[in-house]
């Protein structure tokens, strides 16, 4: 694969304390879905992955996650590959994917209260269920949430544990203009004090200063897919 | 710690919840002790000889009729990729969704064998044997089956192969359990059968949640 051989274009130069991909490649099953990405992620700065249905955006946020191996480049936070330690990669990071991770029979203040306790937050889970207008609905069951709601709640996890780093992927399926905005408000905030953010999307959303990273540049070349 | 802790709560309120598991679990274990009489005839000599075995079989059955839904739920709904996420170690988890799968299945199979043997006309001298062989052995039956759930996740059919993975491993609890029981009966004391129960235990507790945790990394990748 020749993008294994470049080295880190001057774009790509980190400095300490970045969050830096380079030359990643990944397979799911027999498929190579990118090869040769390249991405540095600054305290406080957000990346947006666009790119077609398939073209890796959901890996590509496992990949950083840790769930999913990457066939190969390199992969670290501040200098240091995230495969030394992936207990300390996994307190730094939020992801929230496709499911909302809820149980029917628990109700939206329980599944809160039980993710933020697992990360070891003792705070109280209103402000968070408040944030996202979930304030009446706490003790509902999940199984009576819309779709909307259940991303609400999905999404408000991210300010009820903090962790620096939010992997998020397609975060405004589903989500009315409000919640959208709410959602665009705890970004920004977490961002400014310091926080990084990683999003795929499908919409046109605006965040200020932030790198769009199309995952179309990084298909492989067909003769690449045979190899 | 503490989130151990939490996960145990959180998978016992969802099984009191959800209710069905534990009462699944004793109401086949209740239903099949009873077949047995209709089916060898109800000579107390003949059940006295066999109640030991009917029991243990029968538990066995009935614990493994829950372990398909140990990761089988947290896997299709999203779960079990935020919880690999979590801090706490993928190990320790496993650990934590045992402990509960075992005060939600086994606690219940061991408070119902003694009564199930008392059917079956078990010698009283058997039952501090039978007793502590479940204690033993019950939690046993909840780690290896752990394996086999994770090794089963997202397969078709992953009830049977479940229960072609994890029989197999089950005759060693099967053996001693049932060999604990005989050999305080015969006089001989239980005393070696439950040792090795235990150390099966112990064994079974320190390598289940490495092999488990690793079959699920793979799932979820």
């Amino acid at each position: 694969m020749p993008s294994a051989q470049t080295l880190p274009s001057p774009q790509f130069l980190s400095t300490p304390g970045d969050f830096t991909g380079h030359a990643l490649a990944c397979r799911r099953g027999e498929r190579l879905v990118f090869r040769g990405l390249d991405f540095v992620l600054p305290p406080g700065g957000a990346l947006v992955l666009i790119g077609p249905n398939g073209s890796g955006k959901s890996s590509l946020l496992r990949l950083m996650a840790g769930l999913t191996p990457r066939e190969m480049g390199a992969l670290a936070w501040n200098g240091i590959d995230i495969r030394e330690d992936p207990a300390v990669h996994r307190t730094r990071l939020h992801f929230i994917g496709h499911s909302d991770a809820l149980k029917p029979v628990l109700s939206a203040g329980e599944s809160l209260a039980f993710w933020a306790k697992m990360r070891g937050t003792s705070a109280s889970i209103e402000p968070a269920l408040t944030r996202f207008g979930l304030g009446t609905t706490a003790a509902l069951p999940c199984r009576y949430l819309s779709a909307g709601q259940r991303r609400r709640l999905a999404l408000a996890r991210l300010v009820a544990a903090p962790a620096e780093l939010w992997l998020l992927d397609e975060p405004l399926t589903s989500l009315d203009s409000e919640a959208a905005a709410q959602l665009l408000a705890a970004i920004a905030e977490h961002r400014a004090q310091g926080g990084r953010v990683v999003l795929s999307t499908h919409a046109p959303i605006e965040l200020g200063g932030a790198t769009r990273l199309s995952l179309a540049d990084f298909r492989p070349t067909p003769a690449e897919l045979l190899a | 710690m503490s989130a151990f802790l939490t996960l145990v709560a959180r998978d016992l309120r969802l099984a009191f919840r959800q209710g069905g598991d534990a009462a699944m679990v004793i109401a086949f274990f209740v239903l099949t002790v009873v077949l047995f009489p209709f089916g060898v005839g109800p000579e107390p000599e003949l059940l006295q000889r066999i109640a030991a075995g009917i029991v243990w079989v029968t538990a066995l059955l009935a614990a493994l009729l829950s372990l398909e839904r140990l990761f089988q739920a947290d896997y299709e709904d999203g779960n079990l990729e935020a919880l690999a996420l979590l801090p706490l170690p993928l190990e320790a988890q496993v650990l934590a969704k045992c402990l509960a799968h075992w005060l939600v299945t086994g606690l219940p199979l061991i408070i119902v064998a003694p009564l199930l043997a008392l059917l079956l006309h078990l010698d009283p001298a058997g039952y501090p044997a039978l007793i502590a062989g479940m204690v033993l052995g019950t939690p046993i039956l909840s780690l290896i089956g752990a394996i086999g759930a994770a090794l089963s996740l997202g397969a078709r059919r992953g009830g049977v192969l479940l229960s072609l993975l994890v029989l197999p491993l089950y005759i060693p609890v099967l053996i001693f359990g049932v060999a604990a029981i005989e050999a305080e009966i015969a006089g001989f004391g239980a005393r070696p059968d439950l040792l090795l129960l235990a150390a099966l235990l112990v064994l079974a507790a320190g390598l289940v949640p490495f092999a488990a945790a690793a079959a699920l990394r793979l799932a979820l990748e």
